[in-house]
């Protein structure tokens, strides 16, 4: 169910009740007050400066799931190969897999078991959260030392890893958001609509 | 000075606890009798009698003999800043944990933030986007809140197969309580306009990881705060300075620290820690996303895992207790594993989203004890056992875990955790 379809169900936020026994759990109902009976904020001496353009470009660095803020350029999961190698590999593993920190590649099929093995492949839901993670975080140690199209073949390679795109299929701001992966439909949003 | 009624001296459930009126009404008598240990006659007037002490200092210090309190750090390999270090819940009292001691869940280490440099961007769905600085916010109508903030992996050990060793602050330690000051997220949302398709909003910080997490309007709307204070003074480099997002009862991670970006849309932004981490695993292999709140909960700090009892007798049970939805209702407490409760003293005041200290007097007989703790709230949630928990949420689950701690007392004086 899309985030979209499952606002227009409701009007109002509403939390999944996971057990309705007595002991239950963290996740309840938490319905807040309905819009119109929250009191208007207290007023501030309005000292907020106008933000320009290019002031929030330089800052907005957040990718939506249908691509929206993905930059200009391109990559391969061939051309990633060599930026992960020197970029990556020391902290994930050669192929992401047996690194010191996050698994990235394989454990498909082992959610349902009693080990899950959550990798990109097995995992994620969104392609886009790739590129937008690996942008503004990785590597760890010099975040913001990739070139946008370092991120996007970073993000091709991850994704061939684990067998979601073809070795030489490119990845830019019009492909990346078409990527389907495998575990798209594997989330229940306890919350469905933000208001 | 009032005398101790026997009455409140007969056990009020299995295995020596007593009545919590023995707190609540027998006041200096009652305590004294708790410390009726020896006192040596002092003869000689102390050193630190004969002579002035210390001069003043222009910034304070605990003293140096409770130094080995400390938080319990740990952190990713090959990283010092990524990981968290967690409150030693069983050195500590009463329901404000002190700034120096508040736990830290950190994606890559603190930053250093000139704040004459940082602005918080609102932007996204607005009529206006705007940006606010520290001297601006610090204008603003603020207000004070006591809250918990808890870590949604806060006592993810009690997932394992089996008890891991540890104390309440290994175990559980991911949960401290201030009283943060800042301006209402509400206020700010309303200079910049919120355009009626504006249902989320994405909170990002000024961490190396830009850390960020989607926000729905509504708790934005609500008591969300962006805190600037906390207990009374600017708030430490890792609980966020020069300004962080507060949102009480909610799982930490979305109180977003060193908060730099405020973006309003029309759907979350599915960012890493919204749906490869803090999401939850259930039996069947989906996962539960978006789930905010943090559950009700408690856990006994004294006696509780790593400290020693001194021989049999009389002793205080203490603990903390908290629910992000609002105030805590009650404690029951069990000293032989769950076969019989009695309700606790709480102590006040008992704040919605906040830590409640609870107390029991219990005579301890020198025997086997399984103590536990179960809190209730407001809602009339009730803190479910780890049995039930598991059964319900099944062992991956990872985060949320609200489930009751057992504390198993052994005869010769050792305390550790257990499940019963």
């Amino acid at each position: 169910m899309s985030m979209r379809r499952a606002a227009t169900l409701t009007a109002t936020l509403f939390v999944l009740a996971i057990s309705a026994a007595a002991q239950t759990p963290a996740t309840r109902d938490v319905r807040p007050r309905t819009t119109s009976s929250r009191p208007s904020p207290p007023k501030g001496p309005a000292l907020g400066v106008p933000a320009s353009a290019a002031e929030i470009e330089a800052m907005d660095v957040s990718i939506g799931p249908d691509g929206a803020g993905l930059p200009p350029g391109s990559g391969t999961p061939k051309q990633g190969a060599s930026v992960y190698a020197v970029k990556c590999a020391a902290c994930h593993g050669a192929e992401g897999v047996s690194g010191i920190n996050d698994r990235l590649a394989g454990g498909q099929g082992t959610l349902s078991s009693a080990a899950p093995v959550k990798t990109i492949g097995s995992y994620w839901p969104y392609a886009t959260t790739v590129f937008d993670f690996v942008r503004r975080a990785m590597p760890y140690p010099a975040p913001h030392s990739l070139t946008d199209a370092d991120a996007y073949a970073v993000t091709a390679y991850l994704l061939h890893l684990n067998g979601i795109i073809g070795p030489d299929d490119v990845m830019d701001a019009t492909s990346l958001p078409k990527v389907k992966m495998p575990n798209r439909d594997g989330f229940i949003p306890a919350i469905t609509r933000g208001k | 000075m009032p005398k101790v009624d026997a009455h409140d001296l007969e056990p009020v459930a299995g295995n020596g606890l007593l009545s919590r009126r023995v707190f609540l009404t027998t006041g200096v008598a009652g305590m004294a009798l708790l410390r009726a240990l020896p006192i040596a006659a002092q003869q000689n007037v102390p050193a630190w009698m004969r002579a002035p002490g210390a001069p003043l200092r222009p910034y304070g210090e605990r003293s140096p003999r409770e130094a080995t309190v400390q938080r319990i750090v740990g952190s990713m390999p090959g990283t010092d800043g990524s990981g968290s270090s967690r409150t030693p819940l069983e050195f500590l009292e009463g329901m404000i944990t002190p700034n120096s001691l508040h736990f830290e869940r950190n994606h890559s280490g603190v930053p250093d933030i000139p704040p004459e440099q940082h602005r918080l961007l609102i932007h996204g769905l607005v009529r206006q986007p705007l940006t606010f600085d520290l001297a601006a916010l610090s204008r603003y109508p603020l207000i004070s809140r006591i809250h918990f903030v808890e870590c949604s992996g806060n006592s993810a050990p009690l997932y394992a197969a089996q008890p891991a060793p540890g104390g309440a602050g290994a175990l559980h330690g991911l949960v401290s309580c201030a009283e943060w000051t800042g301006v209402p997220l509400s206020t700010l949302l309303d200079e910049a306009g919120v355009r009626p398709d504006g249902k989320w909003v994405l909170a990002e910080g000024a961490d190396a990881a830009a850390m960020s997490r989607s926000i729905p309007l509504e708790k934005a709307l609500d008591d969300a705060l962006i805190a600037i204070y906390q207990n009374g003074e600017r708030l430490r480099p890792e609980n966020g300075y020069p300004m962080r997002l507060l949102l009480p009862g909610w799982e930490g991670n979305t109180n977003v620290k060193w908060l730099r970006r405020l973006k309003v849309t029309a759907d979350p932004v599915m960012t890493k820690d919204e749906t490869s981490k803090y999401t939850d695993s259930m039996p069947g292999g989906k996962a539960m996303q978006f789930t905010f709140p943090m559950g009700v909960k408690s856990v006994i700090t004294s006696p509780s895992g790593g400290l020693k009892m001194q021989g049999a007798g009389l002793y205080q049970i203490s603990g903390i207790a908290w629910s992000g939805a609002g105030r805590i209702r009650r404690v029951d407490v069990s000293a032989d594993g769950g076969k019989t409760w009695a309700p606790a003293a709480l102590s006040g005041p008992v704040l919605p989203k906040a830590l409640t200290r609870f107390r029991l007097p219990w005579q301890w007989n020198g025997g086997a004890a399984v103590l536990m703790s179960r809190a209730v709230d407001e809602t009339g949630a009730v803190q479910p056992t780890r049995g039930a928990f598991i059964a319900a949420r099944g062992a991956s689950h990872r985060y949320h875990c609200n489930a009751i701690q057992s504390w198993a007392v052994l005869p010769a004086g050792e305390v550790r955790n257990v499940y019963a």
